[in-house]
This record gives structure tokens, C-alpha cells and sequence, in this order.
């Protein structure tokens, strides 16, 4: 599977049909998966895996957060404004606690992009935010991606987003992967 | 000085008298430990008897390769329990190895010190004084270096999910589990750390207690406890940093993977 640099897929699939152990794989997160993976002219068996992940970008459906505060998780320069994702730049002082799960959600994608990635593997970036901030996120990845001229795999089961925010659409079927288009042509 | 009163067998069987009573309390109450209480019981009165045996014969001989052999049993049986306490092992050769391998570094290592530096009997290795030494200082590295092991897979195992989420963003192995291994490191380095800050208050250390009851001056036996406690806890702090090390390498591969596979869990 290739992508285009700024292009963007969407991935959907029934649970357990593999989209995250899809990212996964592409990070090199599990063992026991073979195969190789590139961006651009980087290959993945010959960069050194945290250098690889950084670039890659992998975002997963829940965001974990190690240290007590917000602000330790990220480096002490953030190139995106918390303000840009509506949330106050106060929430870096506070405790990981006191979060809600869609605070958490997008500072999980702050906290990504951050690093600076070249690519963006997204696995339902949106599912615990209401349709406002839905929105939002929508608008800054699509964003970086024109600034970074990133590739995105974008795992959602929601329609509407599948057409704002795919170039094109990918289901996951019995472990393949297959064009949307050409699952319509079956039927 | 007093001489040392020799305990007579009778004097023992009013003790095990004690041993019989808990065991038979331990029936009548339904507590369920009697019969380990009494097979525990039963082995040290074994083990001990014929480890007199066995020193005593040592000790008559004076021969390096008795002490050596000794000195490596008593490695191999400490290997074994420091993996009996692992709740997730490391599979295959790893779960006996790491933890018989930084014992071996630091006990050994300090016993030498001790012996060719510090003590210096003649012959260095005298067994009077070589195997009382090692054994204390397995003895209690032992212990250290389960409990941070057993930590160190317990932490990584119940936070596979903040690991790997360090991962994911690009940190290397070793700084993803760094927290976890600074705090099984002190979890191995707490008790001796008690027992030396307790020591002479709350408690009379066994081998000073012993050497007062053989006859020794106070000052002298303390003197000697001090020796044997610090060198416990170096012995034992080096101990547990090889073993968490040694364990923290195994749990991630070159590609910064975090290896959860290659634990096992013991019942």
C-alpha cells in the first residue's frame, strides 16, 4: 500500500478486524510481524525504532499518560498552541487526573505532534469529542498536513468524516485490506 | 570471659516444644500453615545439623576446592529461590540466570574483598571465615535482589500500557521504564536500608548476638557487625542494580519493543 505525501486515508473494519494491530505493525510495536515500511526515502529496518516511531506518528484510541502532570509529557517547546485545540494553556499545570477524556484526546494529539512527525496513523483521533471539536481536530491535521505535506491513515467508522477527510477509503475484511470503490463494485 | 554453655539435645526438644504447640494451634484454629510450619521447621533442623557436619569436616581439612564447592552450592540453591519469588519469571535460561548471575557478581566480589583486603586471614580463603561471609552475604543480596526483580517484571507487566505509550512517541527502552526501575531498585535497597537504621535500637543483629553468646567482647562483636552490615549493603545494592539491570535490557529487544512474551507467571 502507497500513499501519497498530503494525502489522506480512511481505514475502517469491525473490531478485532486488525486496523490498530495494523498501526502497530507499521510502527513496529509487536514482534512476530514481518515486512518493511517507508516514508519517503527512510526505511524502517534501517532506522533506529524510536527514530522510526517519531516519525511515523501513531496515535492510539486511548491516550496514556505516565508522568503526574500534563506538562511532563511534553518537550519544552510545543509548536502547537493548546489554544488552537479550544483548550486553556493553564491545563499543563495540572494533574493528569482531572482530565476528561476528550481533554485527554486532544492533548494526546499535541502531545504528537510535537514530535514533529512525517506521517500520521490515526486510530479514531475523534471518538470521544462532540461534533465542534471534532471539527477542530479535523482542520489542524489537515493543516500539518499541507504545512508537513504528511500522509494520514485515519481509522473511523464515521461516514460523514470518511468523506470531509478521505481522499480515499480502505475497509479491513476477513484480514485483507481493500478499496472502498472496489468493495462497491463487488455489490 | 564466659565460655560458650553447650546446648544439650534435651534443651532442643523444649524448644521444638513451641514449634509442636504453634503447629497444633494452627490445627485447632483452622489457620492452614501447620503443615508448612512443621516441614519448614523439620528442613532447617536437617540442613543445619548437616551443614555442622559439613563445615566441621571443612574445617578440619582447610582445602580451597571444599570452600569453592560449598561456596557454589550454596549459589545455585540461592539462584533458585530468588526465582521462586518471581510471580513473572522470565522464561527459559533468563529466570534462573539473572538473578544467580548478580548474585554471583556481588556476593562474590564482596566476599573477596573482605577477605583479601579487609580481613585477611591465612589462608585467605579459611573456611572459618570464607563460608560464615558468603553465606551471610547471599543470604541477604538474595533477598534484595528478588524483590527488585519481582518489582521490575510486576511494574512493566501491570504498566505495559504507559511503556508502551512512551514508545509510541519515540523514547528508547531504557527511558520508558526508567521510574520503574529507580523504584525496583529502592524496593530491593529498603530492607537493609531498615535494618542498618534499626540496628543496635530495636534489634541486636544476629551475628553480633552470636558472637556475644560464643564469648566475645560487645565491642569486638560489634565491630564485626558493622564489618559484615556494610558489606551486606554494598553487596546487596550491587546485587539488585545488576539484576534490574540485567532485567530491564531482557525486557525490551533492539528494536525497542517491550517483550512482555518473554515473562512466564508462576501460580
Amino acid at each position: 500500500m502507497a500513499l501519497a505525501s498530503s494525502e489522506t486515508i480512511t481505514l475502517s473494519g469491525p473490531s478485532g478486524s486488525g486496523k490498530s494491530r495494523l498501526l502497530r505493525a507499521i510502527i513496529d510495536l509487536d514482534p512476530d510481524t514481518s515486512g518493511d515500511a517507508w516514508i519517503n526515502d527512510t526505511q524502517r529496518s534501517l532506522t533506529p525504532a524510536f527514530e522510526w516511531r517519531r516519525l511515523a506518528g501513531y496515535l492510539p484510541a486511548v491516550s496514556h499518560w505516565w508522568e503526574d502532570h500534563v506538562g511532563e509529557h511534553f518537550p519544552l517547546s510545543s509548536p502547537v498552541e493548546l489554544s488552537s485545540l479550544g483548550l486553556d494553556a493553564a491545563l499543563f499545570e495540572s494533574p493528569v487526573s482531572h482530565l476528561s477524556s476528550g481533554e485527554k484526546q486532544r492533548l494526546a494529539i499535541i502531545r504528537l505532534l510535537a514530535n514533529q512527525p512525517r506521517a500520521l496513523l490515526l486510530d479514531e483521533p475523534t471518538a470521544n469529542l462532540d461534533a465542534q471539536h471534532t471539527l477542530v481536530v479535523e482542520k489542524l491535521i489537515s493543516e500539518y498536513q499541507q504545512t508537513h505535506a504528511t500522509p494520514v491513515i485515519w481509522v473511523t467508522h464515521d461516514k460523514s468524516q470518511q468523506q470531509r477527510v478521505g481522499d480515499r477509503h480502505f475497509e479491513i475484511r476477513n484480514g485483507e485490506i481493500l478499496l472502498a470503490a472496489s468493495l462497491q463494485e463487488e455489490k | 570471659m564466659i565460655s560458650l554453655i553447650i546446648l544439650t539435645p534435651f534443651d532442643l526438644a523444649i524448644t521444638s516444644a513451641l514449634i509442636l504447640l504453634m503447629a497444633f494451634l494452627s490445627w485447632r484454629l483452622h489457620l492452614g500453615v501447620g503443615r508448612q510450619f512443621l516441614i519448614a521447621a523439620l528442613r532447617s533442623a536437617v540442613q543445619l545439623i548437616l551443614l555442622g557436619y559439613v563445615l566441621k569436616i571443612i574445617f578440619a581439612e582447610q582445602a580451597f576446592w571444599m570452600v569453592l564447592l560449598l561456596g557454589s552450592i550454596m549459589l545455585g540453591v540461592a539462584g533458585y529461590e530468588v526465582l521462586s519469588r518471581q510471580r513473572r519469571r522470565f522464561s527459559g535460561w533468563w529466570g534462573y540466570g539473572i538473578g544467580a548471575t548478580a548474585m554471583s557478581i556481588s556476593s562474590f566480589s564482596v566476599t573477596l574483598i573482605a577477605l583479601l583486603i579487609v580481613i585477611q586471614p591465612t589462608p585467605w580463603y579459611q573456611p572459618q571465615y570464607a563460608i560464615p561471609l558468603l553465606g551471610m552475604l547471599l543470604g541477604n543480596t538474595m533477598t534484595g535482589i528478588a524483590v527488585g526483580l519481582d518489582n521490575l517484571t510486576r511494574s512493566a507487566w501491570e504498566k505495559r500500557e504507559l511503556i508502551e505509550a512512551q514508545l509510541i512517541l519515540g523514547r528508547r527502552g531504557i527511558e520508558a521504564i526508567r521510574t520503574i526501575r529507580r523504584d525496583a531498585l529502592r524496593s530491593g535497597m529498603i530492607p537493609i536500608i531498615n535494618t542498618m537504621a534499626a540496628a543496635g535500637l530495636v534489634s541486636l543483629p544476629g551475628m553480633m548476638t552470636g558472637q556475644i553468646l560464643a564469648g566475645v567482647e560487645p565491642l569486638e562483636a560489634a565491630k564485626y557487625q558493622l564489618l559484615i552490615m556494610y558489606l551486606i549493603a554494598g553487596g546487596t545494592g550491587l546485587g539488585s542494580l545488576a539484576a534490574i539491570w540485567l532485567g530491564s535490557e531482557r525486557l525490551f529487544d533492539d528494536r525497542h519493543r517491550l517483550r512482555l512474551d518473554r515473562l512466564t507467571t508462576s501460580k
